[in-house]
């Protein structure tokens, strides 16, 4: 089982849906989130183009979060969800600056905290909470592994790149352009 | 084409709108743990050698101050944990892969090893010292009589804090400023050389200066060497690597790095120590002070520069 996510960046019209979902759903503090969204402008007036992103953790196959934790709180669960254990978080801040994707935040608590694909939803058979909210249904969630999936349908017929393959962390945010 | 990327909704605390999560701690640390790696492998090695009598400062003095960084930068690391409650997880758990855990468990040796050390030369720095209780006294006694074992133990784990300061920072692929291999030598050769410095500053004998400073010279070549390279990989590197040298090459880091780091931190003292060799009188605090000044800039440029680069997408 891969869980991975599919965002349509011709879809999405920046709403902030997901955001709020997510931080209502996760209880996320104030002033912070797990998921934003990123307004990609590029070109000159009038030849201007705009692509709109959704971003949040990219469970990376290859995690450097995982890889630079010095206690393990940090992990990999089945389905490749990169979850933290609070309880075993030391607050160190080494998997915050090892994430090319800052998807990662220091709660006001002291752990850190970030994106869980909504493991507690998915426990129950239900999408992620951002998922479940996007008006324009511009996110793709499911078993990559499954070709049934909404995910890997949502993959088999467009084009789509990853965020900075590059850094070799194998992300799994795919982003159909 | 001009592109821009706004992000909205998100002004995170330390993350947004550049990542800002280490602060003072971990400079301090870094370079506190240097230098304590610094005495302590000089200390280990003048008695491999046996060159105790002529280095006293070497392996007696300096190795007073070695216990003091240690603790000192374990705390400021301390200081920088947000959960410290579970501090303690740091030892529950043994992982190779993380550099954290590595200086994490090293210090856990070195720091009580260098206790030891301090210890098995009390009597003789103070001769009318008193340990007060027997079993203290059959210790120093198994301290002193090990003592070679333990020279070469120290320099071992000095070496592993050393190059540990600067794996902590060149294992963030995220950082394209530390991402580099050669920050875990470089750090190593600036930990040794702060240290150096800081034995010279209180050494009495002129024949241990002389070798010190000779040594230190050798360093500081090696350290300009070792920078040199590190831009040459940088430019010649992808367009992240090459925006992380631009920090320092016409960026907001120029002045601090090359004014403070290389003129004042590296050359200047190593001038003052070619002088010295060639025979002119200079007051040894000079050169100390500004390689010890220059090693605590370096590693608060790096943190906060470091900090700065990313990937770009």
């Amino acid at each position: 089982m891969r869980y991975a996510m599919a965002i349509d960046t011709k879809k999405c019209v920046g709403c902030g849906d997901c955001v709020v979902a997510c931080q209502t759903e996760n209880n996320v503090p104030h002033g912070y989130c797990r998921d934003w969204i990123v307004e990609n402008v590029s070109g000159s007036y009038p030849n201007v183009e705009i692509e709109l992103r959704s971003e949040r953790c990219n469970h990376c196959d290859n995690a450097p979060c995982v890889r630079c934790c010095p206690t393990g709180a940090s992990h990999i669960v089945e389905g490749g969800i990169v979850m933290v254990t609070h309880n075993e978080c030391i607050g160190c801040g080494a998997c915050i600056e090892s994430c090319p994707y800052d998807a990662r935040y220091s709660h006001p608590e002291g752990y850190v905290d970030k994106c869980t694909f909504c493991k507690h939803r998915l426990d129950k058979g239900q999408n992620p909470a951002c998922v479940e909210v996007c008006p324009t249904k511009c996110l793709h969630f499911g078993d990559l592994d499954d070709p049934n999936s909404d995910v890997s349908k949502a993959l088999k017929n467009r084009r789509w790149k990853v965020l900075a393959p590059e850094a070799g962390t194998k992300p799994q945010l795919y982003f159909l352009t | 084409m001009k592109e821009e990327l706004f992000v909205s909704g998100r002004n995170i605390p330390n993350i947004d709108p550049y990542l800002h999560i280490w602060h003072w701690q971990i400079p301090l640390y870094l370079f506190l743990g240097g230098l304590a790696a610094g005495i302590l492998f000089f200390a280990g090695y003048f008695v491999v050698m046996q060159k105790e009598k002529d280095m006293q400062a070497s392996v007696k003095w300096a190795p007073l101050l070695a216990p003091f960084a240690l603790a000192l930068g374990l705390f400021a690391l301390f200081l920088d944990l947000k959960h410290q409650l579970y501090f303690w997880r740091l030892y529950t758990t043994v992982r190779f892969t993380s550099p954290m855990s590595w200086g994490a468990w090293t210090l856990m040796f070195i720091t009580p090893l260098s206790v030891i050390w301090v210890a098995s030369y009390m009597k003789e720095m103070f001769p009318r010292w008193d340990w007060k209780f027997e079993i203290l006294n059959k210790f120093e006694a198994f301290a002193i009589k090990y003592r070679k074992t333990m020279a070469w133990t120290i320099m071992a784990l000095a070496i592993i804090l050393g190059v540990y300061t600067g794996i902590l920072l060149s294992a963030f692929n995220a950082r394209p400023l530390w991402n580099t291999s050669i920050l875990g030598p470089l750090f190593l050769v600036s930990g040794l050389s702060t240290g150096l410095a800081f034995t010279m500053m209180i050494s009495k004998s002129k024949y241990e200066r002389k070798v010190l400073g000779r040594i230190d010279l050798i360093l500081i070549t090696v350290e300009l060497f070792l920078i040199t390279h590190m831009f040459m990989g940088f430019l010649a590197g992808s367009a992240a690597k090459i925006e992380a040298a631009e920090l320092f090459l016409g960026g907001d880091f120029t002045v601090t790095f090359w004014a403070f780091v290389v003129v004042l931190g590296l050359i200047f003292p190593a001038i003052m120590e070619i002088l010295e060799l060639r025979g002119y009188h200079v007051p040894i605090w000079i050169p100390s002070t500004f390689i010890l000044i220059g090693g605590l800039v370096f590693r608060f440029v790096m943190v906060e520069a470091g900090q700065i680069t990313r990937f770009l997408y």
